[in-house]
């Protein structure tokens, strides 16, 4: 079943790790994952899922409406393939949706409904650590082979990869801005203290009291203020007298 | 011994060597003794004089967070004093600087911080930018007072302490919460912030920009050979002031009372 040539499957794996970008999306990033998957295999739709921070599994993209509206019953019912997927961190391969109301008693026949012969989850793991899972669905019983089937999985751990550094550079970068605005506002609130004890003839902490008063009273952010004193204190007549 | 070795072992092995040295207690604490542990490390793996961490911004150097031993903080300051040196670029660049040997190279660059670092008996400057992708927030440097290069697994294990230091503040911020800064940091940047207190302070006293109040007081340190930290105390205990008319002449000179 894999129709796509081999320079098109290195393609679609090169964009799959490509999530260093500046104009990153995680949303369009796993909107692109859905639509190459089905097309990697040819099957019908897929659908992504992605743990939250408490490990719940969350809806996150699907190729089209009718996987989406499926992935949705997953999330809400904690039953199907992805939810089964996840919790084992194994795939699940040709799943025939016929033979599975046991397994699925709900999720099942909406999919037989939605007009699907069988399904397959691949989880998105590194190592031990699953973050989520990627559903494939198909209007065949039993196409995909094991071939087929590996190539999804390598894809999907592409995917991880790419993810999971892209959330540890978002972090970093969040936390780096903090530190670096947080030590500015340090700097000028230490440059302004200096600045009003020389004009008032006064200590550097009887300083900060005054400063700190006055922005008490009027309601105004230390930083704020500070920043202001240095760049010209005349524009705090109050603080000056 | 770096031949097969990947960047996730050396920094799990360097993280190893920062856990088991010895915690000195030189009086920091928190994420700043943590880097000061990380520093000695440094030194004790590689074979280096001394190692330093400073915090920058795109204006510079904020202040020194952390380093193998007190005596290296006046080496690094040299390079905020003068406005130039190694980790102005290493940060700017987001890449390595790497000066086997003060003495040589290139012409051209660093001139006054190249005649300070001698002075201080540098011979080889390394300066490994603290970053996650393109979010900066410091800059390793590594000292020797003997001239030479890095060989690779040295190299790779001091990237492997610089990805360590980095994981360090950012764990710290986190832990810190937003507008708060990692523990320690504060106690550790305390002689940097007087610095800025009396850059405030001259400021008042000259009628100029800030900027201009700190290069008066880098170069009052400099021509003067204390540190600016002796200079900012002078400056807030009020044992010394700039005047006017001196900064209409041009000339560097504090009046001492």
């Amino acid at each position: 079943m894999s129709a796509l040539p081999a320079e098109r499957v290195a393609e679609i794996f090169v964009e799959f790790a490509d999530t260093l970008v500046e104009e990153f999306d995680l949303i369009e990033f796993l909107q692109m994952v859905t639509t190459r998957a089905s097309e990697l295999v040819g099957s019908s739709a897929a659908g992504l899922l992605l743990a939250d921070p408490q490990g719940t599994l969350q809806f996150m993209a699907a190729s089209d409406e009718r996987a989406e509206m499926l992935e949705l019953f997953q999330v809400q019912s904690h039953e199907g393939p992805c939810q089964d997927c996840f919790r084992e961190g194994a795939a699940v391969v040709n799943a025939d949706l016929s033979r599975s109301p046991g397994r699925w008693p709900n999720f099942a026949p909406r999919a037989t409904a939605a007009g699907f012969a069988s399904v397959h989850a691949f989880p998105l793991r590194l190592r031990r650590e699953v973050i989520g899972a990627l559903n494939l669905f198909g209007s065949d019983v039993g196409a995909m082979n094991p071939a087929d089937a590996g190539t999804v999985q390598a894809l999907a751990d592409v995917a991880t990869i790419g993810l999971l550094q892209e959330r540890a550079v978002r972090r970093g970068e969040v936390l780096t801005e903090q530190l670096q605005g947080a030590l500015d506002s340090r700097i000028v609130i230490e440059q302004a203290k200096g600045a009003l004890a020389q004009i008032h003839a006064c200590s550097v902490d009887e300083a900060f009291d005054l400063l700190r008063g006055y922005c008490r009273n009027h309601r105004l952010g230390l930083s704020e203020v500070a920043r202001g004193v240095v760049n010209d204190p005349r524009a705090y007549p109050d603080l000056m007298a | 011994m770096a031949d097969g070795w990947t960047r996730a072992d050396l920094v799990s092995w360097a993280g190893t060597l920062v856990a088991g040295e010895p915690d000195i207690s030189n009086g920091s604490h928190g994420t700043a003794a943590d880097l000061d542990q990380l520093c000695r490390a440094v030194t004790r793996a590689v074979p280096v004089s001394g190692a330093v961490i400073s915090l920058m911004t795109h204006g510079g150097p904020t202040g020194i967070v952390a380093s193998s031993d007190a005596v290296w903080r006046d080496v690094e300051e040299l390079q905020f004093i003068l406005g130039e040196g190694p980790c102005w670029d290493a940060f700017e660049s987001g890449r390595p600087v790497l000066a086997e040997d003060v003495r040589a190279g290139d012409e051209a660059r660093w001139v006054g911080y190249r005649a300070a670092a001698i002075e201080h008996g540098v011979r080889a400057v390394f300066a490994f930018p603290l970053q996650i992708h393109f979010a900066r927030v410091g800059v390793m440097d590594v000292y020797r007072n003997a001239p030479g290069g890095l060989d690779d697994h040295s190299l790779a294990l001091i990237l492997a302490f610089a990805e360590c230091a980095t994981a360090l503040l950012v764990d710290g911020q986190e832990a810190a919460g937003a507008g708060e800064i990692p523990s320690g940091v504060d106690h550790a940047l305390g002689s940097r912030f007087e610095a800025y207190q009396a850059q405030g302070m001259v400021m008042v006293q000259l009628g100029v920009p800030l900027a201009d109040a700190m290069a008066r007081l880098r170069a009052y340190a400099y021509a003067n050979d204390r540190t600016l930290g002796q200079v900012a105390r002078q400056v807030v205990s009020r044992s010394l002031s700039f005047e006017p008319e001196d900064a209409a002449s041009g000339t560097e000179k504090g009046s001492e009372s």
